[in-house]
């Protein structure tokens, strides 16, 4: 512990992305320009969400770390593993015992309370950037809020594929002004953006940082013909049976075997440790450990 | 330099402004709610809260304002020997500290069409912060929330600049509350 500053980084740095965590509530889905710092780890590894982390920790939290719903993953551990070190803060894979949640592509199941704190790793913050690669340009665009060609994006996924081809990343409108990218989370997490817990985005390489406070109107584009509609696949959890959340894929052998399960390992777990069970799990045993 | 100028910073800077960011970051996420936070003793008059937010919030990246009421050696000798922020008119600031009188509203910046976030962030001595008067509403507030302020137009006129503005937090004693640009008063 000695060895580092609490929750590794310089304490003026702190106070430089905290000023920016500030101004990035004060004007909700402005992407704040802050000077990110090299980390212990490579760019794409959650720079942005680290950094975010370690200037909003403090001692008496308890800190979860999902990487798309898991938290034993190498990315998730690693990062669990760097605040338990350098911030001795505790931690835990319960959604519901957590005080801030970093996370990677993906929003828990279960609702965030108004104590509860999520903390987004983002790739690329600029949700224009695939249309138009000037910063410059899309700067502008923000500023005159000329919006218009991410709807003709939108509008060419309906001419060529009859529906709204984009399945993450999707973007939204924050309080009827900001065009945002909620970074990659599924579609289907869209409607949990307005949430009672604060949302802070951290993007470590493109060193943006931009934030979603409490009950936010957040507004997934669409056309009135063609409403938002969050998607998953058409099937039931095959290990905890939940028919309400997201769902990954897995293939099981090479003769197309393949199984679905919870992308929330918790959420997955927990229900299965309450007695719920799906199509391919193993029932709890009554003398289980 | 006063000795007390050396007095009153944070025992432990790393945890100490941990938990103030924290009770600032509450604030300025849910308009209206009232936060304590300590750790600093600032020289009289600024309160507690007034210099536990400003060496959370100031380093020598933050040209700070400082109010009449709040100008004085003292309070000079205890900045900069805390944060090392230089002092500055109000059209350069990005902090200002002072009493609402003292703080000439139209001269501070209130950002750039295409960086709104280079606006001042205004620290508001109050001589007493309850959840009685005017009412919030917008985002971080559930339904609508109420606190009282020093003034409710000059709000609704900062709230009409968005994304542009102001943003502002209020301090009395060791508590804080803060308003940004995006919050509707009435």
């Amino acid at each position: 512990m000695s060895d580092y500053n609490f929750a590794y980084l310089d304490e003026q740095t702190k106070r430089m992305i905290r000023r920016a965590i500030l101004k990035g509530l004060a004007i909700p889905g402005y992407q704040v320009p802050f000077a990110s710092r090299e980390m212990p780890m490579p760019y794409g590894w959650g720079t942005g969400g680290v950094q975010v982390s370690a200037a909003v920790l403090t001692p008496e939290d308890r800190f979860k770390v999902i990487d798309q719903g898991a938290d034993d993953t190498t990315n998730a551990v690693s990062i669990r593993r760097f605040f338990e070190k350098t911030a001795g803060v505790a931690v835990t894979e319960a959604t519901t015992e957590a005080s801030v949640i970093q996370t990677r592509h993906r929003i828990p199941e279960a609702p965030l309370r108004e104590d509860q704190i999520l903390v987004y790793q983002v790739p690329i913050p600029e949700p224009l950037r695939f249309l138009e690669p000037s910063e410059v340009e899309t700067r502008k665009m923000h500023s005159l809020e000329e919006y218009g060609l991410m709807h003709v994006k939108l509008y060419e996924d309906i001419s060529q594929h009859g529906a709204i081809a984009t399945a993450y990343a999707y973007p939204v409108k924050v309080e009827g002004r900001y065009v945002m990218d909620p970074s990659p989370i599924p579609k289907f997490d869209n409607p949990k953006l307005e949430m009672a817990g604060i949302q802070l985005f951290g993007a470590g390489r493109e060193q943006r940082i931009y934030a979603v406070p409490p009950y936010t109107h957040v507004v997934s584009l669409d056309f009135d013909d063609y409403p938002f509609e969050p998607t998953k696949a058409d099937h039931a959890c095959d290990l905890c049976g939940a028919t309400d959340s997201y769902l990954d894929e897995l293939i099981m052998d090479d003769a197309g075997g393949r199984m679905f399960m919870c992308s929330d390992t918790d959420y997955c777990g927990t229900r299965c440790a309450a007695g719920h069970c799906g199509a391919q799990g193993t029932p709890l045993a009554e003398d289980a450990a | 330099m006063q000795a007390h100028a050396l007095e009153g910073g944070f025992t432990n800077a790393p945890i100490d402004a941990a938990r103030a960011f924290r009770g600032l970051m509450t604030a300025m996420a849910r308009p209206g709610t009232i936060c304590d936070v300590s750790g600093a003793t600032a020289p009289a008059p600024l309160s507690v809260a007034a210099g536990t937010a400003i060496l959370t919030l100031c380093d020598p990246d933050t040209p700070i304002y400082l109010g009449a009421a709040c100008d004085t050696q003292d309070v000079r000798d205890w900045i900069t020997f805390q944060t090392g922020a230089p002092f500055a008119p109000a059209d350069k600031a990005m902090f200002a500290v002072g009493g609402w009188d003292d703080l000439p509203l139209a001269k501070f910046a209130i950002g750039t069409a295409e960086y709104p976030d280079r606006s001042a962030t205004l620290i508001v001595e109050m001589p007493e912060l309850s959840s009685h008067g005017a009412t919030l509403s917008g985002p971080g507030i559930k339904d609508t929330a109420s606190l009282s302020l020093p003034d409710c137009a000059a709000f609704q006129a900062n709230a009409m600049l968005f994304p542009l503005g102001l943003d502002f937090i209020f301090t009395c004693a060791d508590r804080l509350a803060a308003l940004p640009r995006t919050t509707r008063v009435r």
